[in-house]
């Protein structure tokens, strides 16, 4: 049987169709997905430059004596010098994986390994994310000394304090490009022209921002960097680790054995579907990146007006000069989080309350700027991608701020504070809990 | 997370949402939680001085949805019960009818706090009293 290619568009329907039927008086598709930091939707472009690679194209790229396999590797360079493109990298540099926490794993502990001779210490700081945090924490059983950088209060990397925390045995430094909660973007070329002139390897998780913001890996003295596929309107389960080929040739241990895939750094027989699927998000990005980048901010400042303007105490979370174009954080004051999600179920955003997490621990990143535990209860992200829409951006903001007033009148720490108490000086009942 | 359908209808109407006057004497406030917690539960009663018998009870909640709903349903149990049947509510009484999972008990150990807490404080309000009732006969 042929491929039936309607199959999958057709399940697309059947959620629009869903979707349609749940509108609201000014015509919005509920829910409202405005979470694109942690997954976004695929491009259809995307899904339809892979379809083929599943039934028709769907040869082993390792296979080198049929055309089968030679149909799979041409989807899968073709995909190569995509992403090479839009980096600025060149194709021999490119590493497919699983995903970015993948990425982040093998080029932390393949660094590791390949240069244990050369020192043991790596440079990080709190607000990674934990495919680099908790790298790193396993790294320190095997001997390996890291330092956790503090952040300042606006979420970046302070680069006179990382140049002092570097020694003659720093081998690593992985700080991100921008932050998944804050997207705080790093002063990544900064860190990388001293990084190189200590002839230290540096590496960048760049899953928020490949194909957000320019990111250039020459001009940024990036060695390493993890991409992923699905952040970028593409597929789930794909992502690549950039790895710099000369000035300086940078080495890395595998931490995958086998077939001696992707030049011994990664084997595995390839994804090539989700891998033609990243190739293609990245293409499109090389081509709209720009354009995107100043709609999305100006959806996002749009969000931030209508909100701010109309809810006092709420505050920013992160610096809003050097942040993602899609990206507002935003703790409102007195209001806890996760009731707040409740209020506005209709909305597919994010919480840095403990209630949403498994941990019941707020967010380490909010903690990180000094937000405090109680504003970090009360902060919403919300991630605006390549298919919000200007009307959904004023429906969340109308439910949001007609949520937190509600929940306000149902507060008392904003009955008390209206009262000029100040909270920092109550003597809290339940402090031990 | 799934919320019980209970829970959702206390967070969407919450019953007795509201102050009253913590001075007055009839009135017993319990503040219990911490923001830093995330909870912060406010929970009064108003008693009737002859009959021990509770007879209205307020609350604002900062806290998760499971939070609002165990402080809401706290009123509605306290309301017309004496203060002493009041404190024999039992926090695994309130995880039982709203159905909250196990993470959100802490949500109904600090409804059962917030009630005995605003007894305790109207308790003390009446042993101050009692000596210039007895002036005033």
């Amino acid at each position: 049987m042929s491929p039936d290619v309607r199959t999958i568009p057709q399940g697309q329907q059947e959620l629009e169709q869903h979707r349609e039927q749940h509108t609201n008086g000014k015509g919005i598709k509920l829910p409202v997905y405005m979470d694109n930091h942690a997954t976004t939707p695929m491009d259809p472009r995307v899904l339809e430059e892979m379809l083929p690679y599943f039934m028709e194209k769907f040869g082993n790229a390792a296979s080198r004596n049929h055309s089968f396999g030679w149909a799979g590797e041409e989807g899968v360079e073709t995909a190569r010098e995509r992403i090479a493109k839009l980096v600025g990298a060149t194709t021999k540099e490119i590493i497919f994986t699983s995903g970015a926490t993948e990425s982040d794993n093998l080029a932390i502990k393949g660094v590791a390994e390949m240069y244990k001779e050369k020192g043991n210490h790596i440079i990080t700081a709190v607000t990674e994310h934990k495919a680099v945090l908790d790298t790193c924490k396993r790294l320190e059983k095997y001997g390996y000394r890291v330092t956790y950088m503090a952040v300042q209060k606006d979420g970046l990397v302070n680069v006179d304090e990382l140049k002092r925390a570097m020694d003659d045995k720093t081998i690593l430094v992985s700080i991100m490009a921008a932050n998944n909660e804050i997207g705080v973007v790093q002063p990544i070329a900064e860190i990388g022209k001293f990084c190189h002139e200590r002839g230290v390897i540096f590496h960048t998780d760049a899953t928020q921002a490949v194909g957000k913001i320019p990111i250039d890996v020459n001009k940024m003295n990036i060695d390493l960097m993890s991409i992923s596929a699905h952040k970028m309107y593409g597929p789930k389960g794909v992502g690549a680790l950039y790895v710099r080929r000369k000035n300086p040739r940078v080495q890395i241990s595998a931490i995958i054995d086998g077939g001696g895939h992707e030049r011994g750094m990664r084997s595995g027989t390839l994804n090539v579907a989700g891998i033609v699927g990243l190739g293609k998000a990245c293409a499109i990005a090389s081509e709209e990146l720009e354009q995107e980048a100043r709609k999305l901010a100006g959806m996002r400042d749009r969000l931030r007006d209508k909100i701010m303007g109309r809810l006092d105490e709420a505050y920013i979370n992160g610096s809003w000069e050097h942040r993602l174009p899609g990206n507002l954080n935003i703790s409102f004051a007195y209001v806890e989080g996760e009731s707040l999600l409740m209020g506005i179920n209709d909305i597919a955003v994010s919480s840095g309350s403990a209630c949403t997490s498994a941990t019941l621990e707020p967010s380490y990143v909010l903690k990180a700027l000094g937000t405090g535990d109680d504003l970090a209860h009360s902060s919403i992200r919300f991630g605006i991608g390549r298919f919000n829409t200007e009307a959904e951006v004023d429906y969340v903001a109308d439910r949001v701020v007609e949520t937190v007033t509600r929940l306000r009148e149902l507060s008392p720490l904003y009955e008390m504070a209206k009262e000029g108490v100040d909270l920092k000086n109550v003597k809290w009942a339940g402090e031990a809990h | 997370m799934s919320y019980s359908d209970k829970v959702l209808d206390h967070y969407s109407n919450p019953r007795n949402v509201g102050s009253m006057d913590k001075a007055s004497s009839d009135v017993g406030t319990g503040l219990v939680g911490a923001p830093e917690c995330g909870d912060v539960m406010k929970l009064q009663i108003k008693v009737n001085p002859q009959t021990n018998i509770i007879e209205d009870a307020k609350f604002k909640t900062f806290g998760c949805g499971s939070a609002i709903a165990s402080s809401s349903l706290a009123t509605e149990w306290v309301k017309g019960k004496t203060v002493d049947e009041a404190l024999a509510i039992k926090n695994t009484e309130i995880v039982k009818e709203l159905a909250l999972p196990p993470v959100k008990i802490h949500c109904s150990v600090l409804a059962e706090d917030a009630i005995r807490a605003a007894i305790h404080d109207w308790k003390k309000k009446q042993e101050v009293a009692k000596p210039a009732a007895v002036a005033v006969q």
